[in-house]
């Protein structure tokens, strides 16, 4: 396997408290890769980490097999590497209209021709050139959710950052997101790194995933294995249990 | 089993700028000493139609209905005094989030104390017994120690047990459930659910649970309602969930992707317009 992005030993410290604790992961281009566990378990700071929003006290990061700057991301890593936020109503700027939004990367980076990958970006997320003149409060949940992941595609990075991009939105919504991001995915051969709570959602998009409890990947699994029950952490029947939803006890 | 609430077409209107925007349209349902779960998308009207029946619909907001009675007092008619009497004593709402629902410079036992002492003549004393064993019945351990917490000081968890000992302090019948686990991480969401379940069944409550979640609701509720753009599109035992009518609530049932299934891509829903209407 040969490792688009991998993390070496990462350690991400606040103060006395290890966020991540020498966690190493390997990812191959092309696959998609899950990250589950509670709240407070790291997985959420791993991204980050990746996409330098995390102070990194230890370890390394590589891409692409040179190892980045611990705490400096120059602009070619983000021309590579591109995140989408769970929240899709904090991550747009509530002043600036979809056209602003999806200009700011481009503008950045340098890239010509903007007018034909805005409509092209607007097209490839299902939304169509009218919404390009909309503000972000005048869209839905999921239409928000659409432009974050349309102004991560524009400047056709390789690696996308999923932070649970379809938690803040309801299930038939949720449904939508997921296909369109299963449909760039093909489309682009990109590489994803999902983190999500859900085990469904994560089974559903992912081929091979790591769970994380406390900072630590504590088992790497695929996703056939989780489905079949081969884990052999409790910490992980613990999520499946709760996966499953709830059962009266004597029912 | 006799019947505790009569909500018959229940109408709430928010006037705007651009006109006015109807979140309930005319919902009807009675209900007795059982679980009852209301499901939906955001904007549904699901938690507008909790709120009326809690009487916490903003003031602009204009309510109108047939019938909207809870144990023989009519509550749209009924005096603002008369609602706040009832409010927390007799009908208790659980709000979603602990972290925005709770006073945050107020210790947990002193908000459930408060609670207890406006609805019941009893001493501090026996105010402070009676909110440790709520606590203790939450299954909040060290019960004691978690009364002189503030509510940033425990977990999400914990926060939303404090909420439903606060709920349920002073004895309601009726107890309005909002989203109650959506905010809980995963783990703890079944440990909310089997306390809140235990306790209502142990006090015969009657329980409005409001979800987006039809799964959940339905291995929760006796029976089912399924709202879309502020009416009641369906209504159904929640063990008859698999004989689904309406194309909506198998919409909803299938566009989750669940364990050991494979579906790509999967299915979405194909709005109707007359599913609105």
């Amino acid at each position: 396997m040969t490792a688009i992005l991998s993390a070496e030993n990462l350690t991400v410290a606040y103060d006395d408290f290890l966020a991540l604790d020498t966690v190493s992961i390997e990812i191959a281009a092309g696959e998609s890769f899950g990250l589950v566990g509670e709240s407070g378990s790291g997985k959420s700071t791993l991204l980050r980490a990746v996409a330098g929003l995390a102070p990194i006290a230890g370890g390394r990061i590589m891409l692409d097999g040179k190892p980045l700057d611990a705490n400096r991301r120059d602009r070619d890593f983000y021309r590579k590497v591109q995140m989408v936020f769970q929240d899709p109503y904090g991550s747009l700027h509530p002043r600036q209209t979809v056209d602003r939004l999806l200009q700011e990367p481009l503008a950045i980076h340098g890239v010509k021709d903007a007018e034909r990958r805005i409509l092209r970006a607007l097209d490839e997320v299902g939304l169509g050139s009218s919404f390009r003149f909309r503000y972000s409060h005048q869209l839905s949940g999921g239409q928000r959710q659409r432009i974050a992941i349309a102004r991560a595609l524009i400047i056709e990075p390789q690696i996308m950052l999923l932070d649970e991009p379809t938690s803040a939105l309801d299930a038939s919504v949720q449904a939508e997101v997921l296909n369109l991001l299963e449909q760039v995915r093909r489309d682009r051969k990109l590489t994803y790194i999902m983190v999500s709570h859900d085990l469904g959602v994560v089974t559903h998009m992912c081929e091979r995933l790591a769970v994380m409890k406390n900072g630590k990947v504590v088992e790497r699994l695929s996703s056939a294995d989780l489905v079949a029950g081969r884990l052999s952490e409790d910490y992980t029947k613990n999520l499946m249990v709760a996966s499953k939803g709830f059962v009266r006890e004597g029912a | 089993m006799s019947t505790m609430l009569t909500v018959d077409n229940l109408k709430v209107t928010f006037p705007t700028r651009t006109g006015a925007i109807e979140a309930v349209r005319g919902v009807s349902f009675t209900l007795g000493r059982e679980r009852l779960g209301i499901v939906g998308e955001s904007g549904s009207g699901k938690s507008q139609t909790g709120r009326a029946i809690m009487g916490l619909t903003p003031a602009h907001a204009k309510i109108t209905a047939k019938t909207l009675n809870f144990d023989g007092i009519d509550l749209l008619s009924a005096p603002a005094k008369a609602r706040r009497a009832l409010r927390g004593s007799r009908i208790a709402m659980i709000l979603q989030d602990p972290k925005y629902s709770l006073n945050p410079v107020m210790s947990i036992g002193r908000q459930i104390v408060e609670t207890l002492r406006t609805h019941e003549n009893v001493g501090k004393r026996e105010a402070r017994d009676r909110a440790i064993a709520m606590l203790e019945a939450v299954q909040i351990r060290d019960a004691a120690r978690v009364f002189d917490l503030h509510p940033h000081e425990v977990s999400g968890g914990m926060g939303q047990r404090a909420m439903i000992a606060m709920m349920l302090i002073a004895g309601p019948e009726l107890l309005i459930a909002d989203e109650p686990t959506s905010a809980l991480d995963v783990t703890v969401q079944l440990d909310v659910l089997r306390i809140l379940d235990e306790l209502v069944a142990e006090r015969g409550m009657g329980l409005i649970f409001i979800s987006h979640d039809l799964r959940l609701v339905s291995s929760f509720c006796d029976r089912v309602i399924v709202m879309y753009a502020g009416k009641i599109v369906e209504e159904l035992a929640a063990t008859d969930l698999g004989n689904a009518r309406h194309p909506y609530t198998q919409g909803l049932l299938n566009c989750m992707p669940t364990l050991g299934t494979s579906r790509h891509p999967l299915p979405v829903l194909d709005r109707q317009p007359e599913w609105a209407l």
